[in-house]
């Protein structure tokens, strides 16, 4: 115990001193801001990482697949030896904002610095209040599992120049207080893009194709601007905010990588903040574009589709498409299903899927698995039929496209 | 020597429909719960998704949900001149295994039970006199009346999302539902299933002979529904594969469809399956348990101590459980003293097979589900005046007919052969033709001093235990009952225009070959008095008050419908009495 007293009179000090006296309310040991770090942990999903299956919260060691290789997330418990308990605020808020470790070494953006750098400074402080008070744990993680010469952290000074624009979040003027709410937590805490930006080839996001959708994980993160066809054009503010509260609304389910997101981040969020969230991103533009002719229903693919369809997937998915609510997705009018990207359709098709459970929506069914039963030309006709039907048009879906997916599936890691 | 393990508030012992209900209702109460389930794990996508679900040859031939006899079985006997035998492959009755249990692979008909089906013995005597019941009859009173039970069938049918028609609101008669049946508070929570062609026939034959028929309730659902505990079911798609297989389509209610996707959020509970429980223990008095006994696949023992164990393993298991564990005393029926295998009843169906000109009537019989049908009850419990007839008992009947499923569905006319080419054209001749409902008349069954549970002094399980001997035949009373039903069944069959009908009433002996229902029940009774039964109105053990033990095991004697409803709702009851009641002031509910 007074061990602890005396840790935490120091971290008082240490915010002190690290800040200045500008700061010198700043009390780590506040219920208000320790209760506000928390909520904005959440909502920046940092156990997403840097908890690890199984693991104590926050005690790092989940492997994070990038393009480049596998980087371990770290400790970041307040264990003064293995986590983040012997750091200043101002050495964690350089780390969260700017990619900097504590000793000086730069963190790859699998850590993703380019977005919390929009955090503001006192929301940081609060993540760091929060963090301090979670079980100290003893972990030591390898953190950079990266192949020469990836592994050459200096490396990442040119990267940073390229492509990161360090800086809290500018309010926007003209607009409302909501939308720059929701500006600050999709842009900033919540690192949508992370997964809904498409990446350059050194994994920087592409600036001109913001939120309009990337692949990553074996997964299609899909475009959610506003655009027709591709993004969230025909969901309401109030579709949205019902999907990231529980994982399902009328269109769609979260799976995959969503499912984790929905079930330890946006469904632990409030109303008013997944509002705030919808708004913003009803704002962006996106890139709409006019749907191709759908393919034919006579075509010999079609018509083989339409016959696996009705076998195999018709029981939830409906002849007509339409899905049931909260249980199996629409798939007429998704723009998931006419997405120009296909990992993800493949994806579910081929290995199943479990959507998220949620309070609110506990129930998390699951698409099963067809691989095993469908070949790659089944799954290609039923995907080329599910996006030219009940109105919708894409691309047909070839089945080598299919059979390089399974192949890549069945190299990765579930 | 059994390693032991840190103690729980509750243990649950098997984990199916009351194992789910009680846990979540403990678990919501911040108790810490463990269930400790024989069987595997199951889930909808990856046990029984759509691209296999429907295979018939591998569930229902093959039994694949089912308990496999080389990990327990029973003996049969009919009676106590004859030794019994092990059943090395289940025949009468489906034991089911696994999370889920039997709310897994049933059926899903939903029926609650009439008003009178809980005074039986009384209101029995006072209609009729005591004399008009055969002397070795040991029918019973329940202890629980309808009323009581009525909020708690409301729970469970909310849960389920019920589909039906009301017959009986508040005590006003609903147009086109159950007339007989007790008042409900409020409709059923989604509306009746569609109902394909032989089965509105059936109706519209039922109605002309004066009846008042009605759907069968369904626990397959006619539209999706959420359900209070905010799990979501979707619509039933009529494929016929229903009893004896998972749902793909998370339309049948089950736990999985119903409690426990909210049950595995909670912090305070946890499961451990292929873990089978060998041994209630009690402390050395006797009148405590003090946890349980379980072997894992490795052989290996563990004991769970918890403060209250609830005991939901299927009926046969939680009897051959008691008797191991030494809960109460084994019921003899030389003496009628005991109360651990008494009352131990079963069913009574029957049937008859409708065959139509094929050019007039094409039924297509494969569209249906578990729980579909037109039914009436106008020949149920004691809607009818049973004076003249010299029995008592009855049941529902109607065209419930549940697939056209290819390996079993091949109704052949009396007098065709057995195989070759013309019994081949009668099955092209008739398949679409013929009303075959397997279960066609749901008749009860009354309990007898005969009639009964104990261990066989023979034959043991794989862990060295005795197996359960059951000794069972059907009574007089069963069969006149049988042939009274089956011929009024079989006129409405030929109201509906068959140009044949084959009744097949039941007949004795009860052969355990030969499927009935898997509606095994009694054998550790619900009642008044310690001295007539196992456990008092609460499901709460007379002899050992932290003992719970739930299910049709309770029922005193079987009524002519489907028992799950009654189970659910008796699950809902006990676990209101727990929470409300026991958790407060432990110890027994009832003064003996």
């Amino acid at each position: 115990m007074p061990r602890r007293l005396a840790a935490a009179l120091l971290l008082t000090v240490l915010a002190i001193v690290a800040v200045g006296a500008g700061r010198a309310g700043n009390n780590g040991q506040d219920f208000g801001r320790i209760e506000r770090g928390r909520y904005l942990t959440i909502a920046g999903d940092c156990a997403g990482c840097h908890t690890d299956a199984g693991g104590a919260a926050f005690a790092g060691g989940l492997p994070i697949e990038t393009p480049f290789g596998i980087v371990a997330a770290t400790n970041i418990t307040p264990d003064r030896e293995t986590g983040i308990g012997g750091w200043t605020d101002d050495e964690f808020v350089r780390a969260l904002t700017r990619g900097i470790r504590r000793d000086g070494a730069y963190l790859y953006p699998a850590m993703p610095y380019p977005y919390f750098t929009k955090v503001t400074l006192d929301d940081a402080l609060a993540i760091r209040a929060y963090l301090s008070t979670v079980t100290p744990v003893k972990n030591v993680v390898k953190a950079d599992q990266l192949p020469f010469p990836l592994k050459i952290r200096t490396d990442m000074a040119a990267w940073n120049k390229l492509y990161f624009t360090p800086g809290a979040y500018q309010t926007v003027a003209g607009k409302s207080a909501e939308w720059n709410r929701g500006a600050y937590l999709v842009e900033g805490l919540m690192h949508c893009g992370a997964c809904h930006t498409a990446k350059n080839i050194a994994g920087a996001d592409e600036a001109s194709a913001r939120l309009q959708g990337g692949v990553l994980q074996g997964w299609f993160a899909p475009d959610i601007t506003n655009a027709a066809r591709h993004g969230l054009a025909a969901w309401s503010v109030g579709d949205i905010v019902v999907y990231l509260k529980t994982g399902h609304n009328t269109f769609a389910a979260a799976s995959g990588p969503m499912a984790d997101e929905v079930s330890n981040s946006s469904s632990k969020m409030t109303e008013a903040d997944l509002h705030a969230v919808a708004v913003y991103l009803k704002d962006q533009p996106g890139a709409s574009e006019q749907a191709p002719a759908p393919l034919a229903a006579s075509e010999p693919a079609i018509k083989y589709g339409a016959a696996v369809y009705r076998d195999e997937c018709s029981a939830c998915h409906t002849p007509a498409g339409s899905g049931i609510p909260g249980l199996f997705p629409r798939l007429a009018g998704s723009p998931a299903v006419q997405s120009d990207d296909v990992t993800s359709l493949i994806h579910v098709v081929m290995d199943g899927a479990r959507s998220a459970a949620t309070e609110a929506a506990p129930t998390a069914p699951a698409m099963p698995a067809f691989g095993w039963v469908l070949a790659d030309q089944d799954i290609a006709a039923v995907l080329a039929y599910i996006r030219n039907s009940w109105g919708n048009a894409a691309s047909a879906v070839t089945a080598a496209a299919v059979g390089q997916q399974r192949r890549a599936l069945a190299h990765r890691q579930h | 020597m059994a390693r032991k393990l840190p103690a729980r508030d509750v243990v649950i012992i098997g984990l199916g429909w009351t194992g789910s209900i009680l846990a979540y209702e403990l678990a919501q109460e911040g108790l810490d719960v463990v269930a400790i389930e024989r069987g595997p794990w199951r889930d909808t996508a990856i046990d029984f998704p759509p691209s296999f679900a429907q295979d018939e040859l591998r569930y229902r031939i093959r039994h694949e949900l089912f308990l496999r006899p080389a990990q327990t079985s029973l003996t049969f006997r009919n009676n106590k001149g004859q030794t019994a035998l092990p059943v090395r492959s289940w025949g009468a009755f489906m034991l089911g295994n696994g999370v889920g249990g039997g709310g897994l692979h049933w059926n899903a008909e939903t029926w609650r039970f009439l008003p009178s089906d809980f005074t039986l013995r009384s209101h029995l005597t006072q209609r009729y006199g005591a004399a008009f019941l055969p002397a070795d009859m040991t029918v019973q009173d329940w202890s629980v009346t309808y009323d009581e039970l009525e909020p708690h069938y409301d729970r469970f049918e909310y849960l389920c999302g019920t589909s039906g028609t009301a017959g009986n609101l508040k005590g006003i008669i609903q147009p086109g539902g159950n007339p007989f049946e007790g008042p409900r508070a409020r409709p059923y929570p989604t509306p009746a299933q569609k109902q394909p062609f032989s089965h509105t026939l059936f109706a519209k034959a039922a109605t002309e002979l004066g009846y008042k028929p009605f759907p069968q309730p369904s626990g397959n659902l006619s539209q999706a529904y959420t359900n209070p505990l905010g799990v979501t079911m979707g619509p039933c798609t009529y494929c016929g594969f229903c009893e004896w297989f998972g749902c793909a389509n998370y339309s049948k209610a089950s736990p999985q469809t119903t409690v426990l996707p909210a049950l595995l959020r909670k912090p305070n509970f946890s499961a451990r399956t292929e873990c089978e429980v060998t041994r209630i223990n009690l402390d050395r008095s006797g009148k405590r348990a003090t946890g349980v006994t379980f072997v894992d696949t490795s052989g290996a023992e563990w004991e769970q101590p918890a403060e209250l164990v609830i005991l939901c393993a299927f009926q046969l298991f939680n009897v051959q459980l008691l008797m191991l564990s030494g809960v109460g005393r084994i019921y003899d029926p030389n003496s009628g003293d005991g109360q651990i295998g008494r009352n131990f009843s079963h069913q009574t169906v029957s049937t008859a097979i409708g065959f139509f000109d094929k050019a007039k009537f094409n039924f297509n019989p494969f569209i249906a589900s578990g729980s579909i049908g037109m039914c009436i009850d106008e020949f149920n419990g004691d809607n009818f005046d049973h004076g003249p007839h010299g029995f008592v008992g009855g049941g529902y009947m109607g065209q419930v007919q549940s697939n056209g499923r290819p390996i079993e569905t091949i109704p052949v006319p009396p007098g065709t052969p057995a195989w070759g080419a013309k019994w081949k054209q009668a099955v092209r001749d008739n398949y679409l033709s013929t009303v075959d409902a397997g279960t066609g008349v749901h008749g009860s069954c009354q309990s007898y001093r005969s009639n009964h549970l104990d261990l066989d002094p023979t034959y043991k399980d794989r862990l060295g235990r005795p197996l359960l001997r059951m000794t069972m035949d059907l009574p007089e009373n069963e069969l006149k009952m049988s042939a009274f039903l089956t011929d009024r069944y079989a006129e409405i069959i030929k109201a509906m225009g068959a140009r044949e009908v084959q009744k097949k009433p039941r007949q004795g002996p009860y052969d355990v070959t030969q499927y009935q229902t898997s509606h095994l029940c009694g054998g550790a009774i619900m009642g008044a008095n310690p001295k007539e039964s196992a456990l008092n109105k609460y499901l709460q053990s007379w002899d050992v008050p932290n003992l719970f033990v739930q299910g049709a095991t309770a029922f005193p004697q079987n009524a002519g419908y489907n028992p799950t409803d009654t189970v659910g709702a008796l699950a809902y009851w006990s676990a209101e009495a727990i929470r409300k009641r026991y958790l407060k002031s432990p110890g027994p509910l009832v003064d003996a």
